[in-house]
């Protein structure tokens, strides 16, 4: 009788700590999450006035990076910042008004269209939105 | 009268599937039957881009097609294959004239036969020399495509065995003083493993640097300029630095002296510094300035590209381990862009902006690093935590086993329900 | 009064529930113990995983978006913000592709016990359609990560749906919600994964479990042997030992294995060479590679998925054809016929990825 009951209580503890060590990793999982973000379909690029016109700011859209431009006359166009010849990074050349890839000479345009240079693709375009304060880039659908 | 109309009607319903076949072609129906050179032709022409436009082998070597008979369709028009010394003109017949071009293709140039004329192919056919290259060695003949489609003599990744077919020849190249391991070296430069493995059509081939139609070596001086349409931000550097003037001086081709021009390999930090493998050395004898620049360089170099791969393994180590650290692994890339920008900022030699470059980028090195070493953390803390869960399982399991063991005892004791008795244990 | 806090609370629950008929009714429950009673435990451990993954799916819906710009995106954020996130979205994954296997081996378990036979055919019938559910949750479920492998797998599936003779095009443009995969095909695979499988599998569990229930379990025919166990709580602490023992395998898959994230779905890119379904319909879907294109001018891949209808329907309907079972003798043709299936079944797997040309 005494042998039985060592083990039900060696059973009842072994079943609560089992118990426990499920339950730990579910509540973690369920407490909110701390960070940015939780899908990137949209970020908040830059603040409204940011920037200047003929000028442009390179931000992280998913898992590559994108870069938002407020042109001369004023608009803001956002793009892949990814050259689809090698990946390098492209930037904005204010002089010509084009993306220009410093790897290889690699030009765009603002729609993303090559101009010269090795890129055999053109650059995927974003849709821009100005809500209150924040410049909001998301992807076309 | 009902029966000269039928006739007619007859007549032109006989010649519609002529109209809808196209003219008659004795030319290509006779040379289809005869064997090798003569029959090659007439099998090729079809896919000619010539065909395509509409052309035939009259519109070239004159003659009439209609004609059944093999003296009557050679008749006075004929002109036969020309001679190579002659193809150039032959071909130029049209293509150097853009009226007559207009009809076919308004957009394509019309001075090629210039230009050829102003190469060394040209050069050495006027003096009589038919051993140089012409029109059809390149694009071929009969079976000509455009030079976007990838069956074409022409298109990128066919142009350096078109070259090479003659410059790699050494009995054909013998007497003429230039090297026929071009195509060699080619092969194993980082522009042909681009173009072949990679499939990038953008990479340069014999005629991105030497000329297609006025193909000729580029001179000493003019080797950067060629180099310098697709790495413009290495030729400004350049163009910047102390070694621009030097070389000039010296008569050096710039980007060549250290890269070479067809073995072109990939570029690393072993070409710099002061060992058997750089390339300073080449004009810096030991103790001299340019020396001890080429080592400081070197050094700073070296620990940074040390401790990106040291970043690049520890996140392949975390990402093996299953940790997700596509966040880390973009950030790594921007380092890397950092690393080949100062790699690149060496053409200007200018010790401030390397140092900046090389201190920018292990900053952000530094936060690579920290979120790859948060991952293998990650990775240890999943292993513990299964330790610990399988520890407690296996506790329950055995807490199990010895109830289930108990209470077998206890029933085989008792009876239990069902059984047919107490049996003997 | 510390004491006397329990049994008031039974008291309790037990005036309004009934408990005490139900505990007595537990009592009664037995199990029949033999040499082939080891078989019992696997309906339970897939009612088990079962569990696992409504809890894990339930989990997995509190940051999954099923749009085509967020869902992958949102698988990533649980694999690498959310805490423990790679721990529930691994278990979740791992368990489907466990609970299919051994819904295989309880199903042909069953079958060679002839556990089908009178009065036990609508228990073998609502296990059969328990399986097709289960497989259409691994279908469905494959898509909503919505990465390359799940897009071109999907399209592939749908289109030999496609292909069956009169319907084939109205079935597939349901399924799909439209002509090819899409944001439609999204939603509805959700909505499938979610709501309408788990409401047609809860049903068909109930009936399933509860015949279980109201028969008991059936032993192999010829089994003379009468001991049994109780089912509370002897057979259910053998139960929760073969439950541990998945969980520790679980637990090492997920921490040495988790489940990778794929890159997302781009339906502008060229099918990816070799694409095949999830392993459990590799042996469907190699038959259909393997048949020739024209049997006696019929289409090859027509004939050979109706095939697969016909033999689906006849192994639905086994309990009623297998009359020999019927009368308690013993039916070697029948075991014969499940061992050349399970054979096929095994062989077709593993060619799909043995031979490099399928």
């Amino acid at each position: 009788m005494k042998r039985r009951s060592v083990i039900d209580i060696f059973l009842g503890g072994s079943l609560a700590a089992t118990i426990a060590a499920f339950l730990y990793p579910v509540i973690r999982y369920i407490l909110p999450v701390k960070t940015t973000g939780a899908t990137q379909t949209s970020v908040t690029a830059a603040q409204a006035g940011e920037l200047p016109p003929n000028a442009a700011k390179v931000f992280k859209f998913g898992s590559a990076p994108a870069v938002l431009v407020n042109t001369a006359e004023g608009t803001l166009v956002a793009l892949s910042a990814v050259c689809t010849h090698l990946t390098c990074t492209v930037r904005y050349d204010g002089d010509t008004g084009t993306l220009f890839c410093p790897c290889h000479n690699g030009r765009f345009d603002l729609a993303g269209n090559v101009l010269s240079g090795p890129p055999p693709r053109p650059l995927e375009t974003y849709h821009v939105e100005v809500s209150g304060a924040d410049i909001i880039v998301s992807r076309k659908s | 009268m009902k029966i000269p109309l039928i006739r007619y009607f007859v007549a032109a319903a006989l010649f519609v599937p002529l109209a809808a076949f196209g003219q008659k072609n004795s030319c290509l129906d006779c040379h289809a039957r005869l064997e090798d050179e003569l029959k090659a032709p007439a099998a090729a022409f079809p896919g000619d881009i010539h065909a395509q436009y509409g052309l035939g082998c009259e519109d070239c070597h004159g003659g009439d097609p209609s004609q059944d008979d093999v003296d009557r369709a050679k008749d006075k028009s004929f002109k036969g294959s020309p001679k190579r010394a002659q193809v150039p003109q032959f071909c130029g017949g049209c293509h150097a004239d853009a009226s007559a071009m207009r009809a076919y293709n308004p957009a394509l140039r019309t001075d090629q036969l210039n230009q050829y004329w102003t190469s060394r192919h040209g050069q050495l056919l006027k003096t009589g020399d038919t051993k140089a290259a012409v029109c059809t060695d390149c694009h071929g003949v009969h079976g000509i495509q455009s030079a976007k489609y990838p069956k074409s003599q022409t298109f990128p990744w066919n142009i350096p065995q078109t070259c090479g077919r003659c410059h790699a020849d050494k009995d054909l190249m013998a007497g003429y003083k230039v090297p026929t391991d071009q195509l060699e070296d080619y092969r194993e430069s980082v522009h042909a493993r681009a173009l072949f493995e990679k499939k990038d059509l953008s990479a340069p081939v014999c005629n991105d640097c030497h000329g297609n139609h006025g193909a000729f070596p580029p001179s000493v001086t003019s080797v950067a300029s060629v180099c310098r349409q697709c790495h413009p931000s290495t030729g400004e550097l350049f163009t910047k630095s102390p070694h621009k003037k030097a070389f000039d001086d010296l008569g050096a081709g710039e980007c060549e002296a250290c890269h070479g021009n067809h073995k072109i390999l990939a570029p690393s930090t072993a070409m710099i510094g002061t060992d058997d493998r750089a390339v300073c050395t080449q004009c810096h004898d030991k103790g001299s300035r340019g020396f001890e620049k080429a080592a400081e360089f070197r050094r700073q170099l070296d620990g940074f590209e040390t401790g990106f791969r040291a970043a690049e393994d520890l996140l392949v180590e975390a990402k093996k381990k299953g940790v997700e650290v596509s966040d880390a692994e973009y950030r790594l890339g921007d380092v890397s862009t950092l690393l080949v920008s100062a790699k690149n900022l060496t053409h200007g030699l200018d010790e401030a902006e390397i140092a900046k470059a090389v201190n920018d980028g292990e900053q952000s090195l530094a936060a690579v690093k920290a979120a790859a070493v948060k991952a293998l953390d990650e990775a240890r803390f999943r292993r513990r935590g299964l330790a610990v869960v399988t520890a407690i399982l296996a506790l329950f399991g055995l807490a199990l086993a010895l109830k289930v063991r108990a209470m077998a005892r206890a029933r085989r004791g008792e009876g239990s329900p069902g059984s047919p008795g107490p049996e003997p244990s | 009064m510390a004491k006397s806090i329990g049994p008031n609370i039974w008291k309790f629950l037990d005036e309004r529930f009934m408990l005490s008929d139900l505990v007595a009714f537990g009592k009664k429950k037995t199990v029949p113990e033999h040499r082939r009673s080891f078989w019992y435990f696997f309906g339970g451990i897939c009612l088990f995983l079962t569990g696992i993954q409504v809890a894990t799916g339930v989990l997995l819906l509190l940051y999954y978006t099923p749009s085509v710009d967020a869902a992958h995106e949102s698988v990533q954020f649980i694999m690498s913000e959310v805490k423990f996130g790679w721990l529930i979205r691994s278990v979740h994954s791992w368990t489907a592709n466990l609970l299919i296997g051994l819904l295989f081996v309880h199903m042909f378990s069953t079958f060679f016990l002839k556990a089908y036979r009178k009065p036990r055919e609508l228990t073998w019938i609502t296990g059969f359609i328990l399986l097709v559910l289960f497989m259409a949750f691994g279908f469905s479920g494959y898509l909503l990560p919505w990465n390359e492998l799940s897009y071109f797998a999907t399209r592939v599936g749908t289109d030999i749906a496609g292909s069956l003779p009169l319907i084939g095009p109205w079935l597939k443009s349901v399924i799909l919600g439209g002509p090819e995969v899409s944001q439609a095909t999204l939603s509805r695979f959700f909505w499938f994964h979610v709501a309408l499988l788990p409401l047609a599998a809860l049903i068909l569990i109930g009936l399933h479990v509860l015949l279980v229930q109201t028969l008991g379990m059936s032993k192999p025919i010829g089994e003379k042997g009468k001991k049994e166990i109780p089912f509370f709580p002897d057979f259910l602490y053998k139960d929760a030992l073969g439950w541990t023992v998945i969980l520790v395998l679980i637990g090492v898959l997920c921490v040495f294995m988790p489940w990778e994230i794929g890159t997302k779905a781009d339906p502008l890119a060229p099918t990816p060479l070799g694409i095949k379904p999830e392993w459990y319909f590799t042996f469907m879907f190699s038959t259909l590679k393997l048949v020739p294109a024209h049997i006696l001018s019929l289409e090859g891949e027509k004939l050979a998925i109706l095939a697969f209808m016909a033999g689906g329907l006849l192994w639905l309907l086994v309990p009623f054809l297998d009359r020999r079972a019927g009368r308690e003798e013993r039916s070697p043709l029948f075991t014969w016929i499940g061992a050349a299936l399970a054979a096929y079944i095994v062989t077709m797997t593993v060619l799909t990825y043995t031979l490099p040309k399928l």
